[in-house]
């Protein structure tokens, strides 16, 4: 799914659901990661909080999920990446909620607060439609669960540092070193997230081997700044993002 | 590590090796005789232990049967929390942090966390809602002097439950260093049991106290329940018993209206702060904002194996209005000269709810005391 890919996450329905498909079209991405709104976002930072609860509060509903990812599939052949908090799909039934997703045309789902040791049937629904996963590693995952994640996975979503989203100066040390360590026991293809926000983090990663650069909370920023209008920032930027020169 | 099929330990991959860790210690210290020699010595010498077995004969002629009162309000801090603040922070320095953070809603955890945090010499910090944080400005200001820093959280709702999303964001970051010091039977595993068997020395008292004076177990227990820590305490020793159970939930201004924090009563299963129990939410799975008198019961969620005990019936929960918590508050303090906590109170109001309490003996976990309430009851006698 991933080679060399800019990963670019998008909050749904912020600040509504037309211009998310909008914004999504204009990025210039190998994944589009489509972020599920929550009202207790706990593995997110202050930019991504404020996109979720805004949304929110403007009244967007899990339903309009699928609209956005209907809409986009009309124009798009992007892969997308839906990414959760567990408990609207718990709560609207892991079944219905995985038959909904498949068929509006998501490829992978990444729930963040669902360690693969509690996921055993939500892979299996997964699997019985054909959607594929992605599993979250940290710098301090033992080899053994980096092993299960590898398997479980379409790529292996790589966290680069201890916390939250967020933008972030500088990739940390311990981001190269989880990716050499990574890049020796994982077969998948690996991507690297949380705090990338630079041209050249993004080419540094690039040069270390990752497979896929995963930007969130500087689009989310973009948004923020620049609202309806967003549109063609977000081209440009993620333009930048991975030119060479 | 599940109580039937509640609980879990659904959080993002970065903090299992934490939790790991924190099972490991644990069950290498639980039952380490130096640990709990110096464990009984601070809750004997410093928070007051064993808490007296109180008969309340007026409340009792009152009532028409026989009330008893587990007077953890008695405790230094003036609640059950520092069971539990004493034993989990000689705990983070077993494990060797430096470092405790809590989350805290009316403030009587957070103190529970910074008393015990300052006794250890440990550095403290508080999360604590926006909104509970202007709320409860006294316990702000008793935690600042016990040395803690206390961070106002102003996302989401602004209250208990952004306090937990703040600090476990805070954890992600800092376990190394730092133990996140839970205050409730919630969250991930293998807090629940943790906070459980810490607050169980409250039963435990209870079996022996009672025996001596009635020479008999009673027929009911009751106890508040907000995350659950109290009635958990109080009803572990006596699950295998024929001791009727009572768990009571904040029905805030009755469960009609929606404004309340009674997650068992009116909530629905959901997977939330790590574990899989029953929540207040919308029909997305967003999680509900509450509402209650008392700010140690206004939780969206509750202890999964209070989730478990409700399903397989051993426990009987139900709720009572800030009204009828409000009454059983002013009703104590005149007849017993005792001023309850409003968590409290909600367990006493239930006593004259229930007509077949008659002429039988009862506990009630007096949880808490209620002068951290007075505020709060002054505004709304006015
Ligand atoms: C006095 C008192 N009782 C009860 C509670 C509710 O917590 P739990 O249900 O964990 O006992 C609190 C929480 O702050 C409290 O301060």
């Amino acid at each position: 799914m991933i080679s060399r890919s800019l990963i670019v996450f998008i909050p749904a329905g912020y600040p509504n659901k037309d211009k998310t498909v909008d914004f999504m079209l204009s990025a210039n991405a190998g994944v589009i990661e489509l972020g599920i709104p929550f009202s207790d976002p706990i593995a997110d930072g202050e930019t991504i909080q404020r996109a979720y609860f805004s949304a929110l509060s403007a009244g967007f509903k899990l339903k309009d999920v699928f609209w956005i990812v209907r809409k986009f599939r009309e124009q798009s052949d992007t892969k997308l990446v839906l990414m959760s908090y567990y408990n609207p799909i718990y709560k609207v039934g892991i079944e219905d909620f995985i038959v909904n997703a498949v068929s509006a045309g998501v490829d992978a789902m990444l729930v963040v607060d669902l360690p693969f040791d509690e996921a055993d049937e939500f892979v299996k629904v997964c699997r019985d439609f054909g959607m594929k996963n992605v599993f979250l590693a940290a710098p301090n995952t033992r080899e053994e669960r980096l092993r299960v994640i590898d398997e479980l996975s379409e790529f292996v979503y790589l966290v680069s540092t201890y916390g939250v989203t967020g933008i972030r100066n500088k990739v940390s040390d311990l981001a190269f070193k989880a990716l050499e360590r990574a890049k020796k026991i994982c077969k998948k293809p690996l991507a690297v997230g949380f705090g990338i926000s630079k041209r050249e983090h993004v080419l540094e990663l690039f040069r270390a081997g990752a497979d896929g650069v995963v930007v969130g909370s500087a689009i989310v920023k973009l948004i923020e700044q620049f609202g309806e209008k967003a549109d063609d920032r977000i081209e440009e930027f993620t333009r930048a993002l991975t030119s060479e020169t | 590590m599940r109580f039937g099929e509640f609980g879990g330990r659904y959080v993002p991959e970065i903090l299992i090796p934490a939790l790991e860790e924190l099972e490991r210690a644990y069950s290498e210290l639980k039952d380490d005789e130096d640990f709990r020699k110096e464990l009984d010595y601070y809750l004997k010498n410093y928070a007051g232990r064993p808490t007296p077995l109180y008969f309340a004969k007026n409340l009792s002629k009152e009532l028409g049967m026989k009330v008893y009162l587990k007077r953890e309000d008695l405790l230094h801090g003036g609640a059950h929390k520092i069971n539990n603040t004493l034993a989990q922070a000689l705990l983070a320095k077993f494990m060797g942090k430096e470092r405790i953070i809590a989350e805290t809603g009316a403030g009587q955890h957070g103190v529970a966390t910074a008393m015990a945090s300052a006794l250890l010499g440990l550095k403290c910090r508080i999360y604590m809602g926006a909104l509970d944080y202007e709320r409860q400005k006294m316990n702000v200001f008793r935690m600042k002097i016990l040395g803690a820093e206390v961070v106002p959280v102003e996302s989401g709702s602004r209250t208990l439950k952004d306090a937990i999303n703040e600090a476990l964001r805070d954890w992600a970051e800092s376990f190394e260093t730092t133990h996140y010091l839970i205050g409730s039977v919630v969250g991930p595993h293998p807090f629940p049991t943790i906070v459980r068997d810490f607050q169980s020395v409250i039963g435990i008292e209870t079996k022996k106290q009672i025996l001596e004076s009635e020479g008999r177990l009673p027929d009911a227990i009751v106890a508040c329940v907000g995350g659950g820590s109290n009635a958990m305490g109080i009803f572990y020793p006596f699950l295998k018993d024929r001791v009727r159970l009572i768990g009571v939930e904040a029905g805030g201004e009755g469960i009609e209206t929606g404004r309340h924090s009674a997650s068992l009563t009116a909530g629905s299963k959901g997977i939330f702060h790590g574990m899989l129990s029953y929540f207040l939410q919308d029909e997305d799975g967003m999680i509900a904002d509450t509402h209650s008198i008392a700010a140690g019961l206004d939780y969206p969620g509750v202890g999964p194996e209070h989730a478990h005990l409700k399903d397989s019936k051993r426990v009987e929960y139900t709720a009572v209005t800030d009204k009828e918590a409000l009454n059983a508050f002013l009703k104590l303090s005149k007849l017993e000269g005792i001023i309850p906590a409003l968590e409290s109170a909600h367990a006493l109001a239930y006593l004259e709810r229930d007509e077949t309490l008659k002429g039988s003996v009862a506990i009630v976990n007096l949880s808490g005391r209620g002068d951290k309430d007075l505020g709060i009851v002054m505004e709304v006698l006015k």
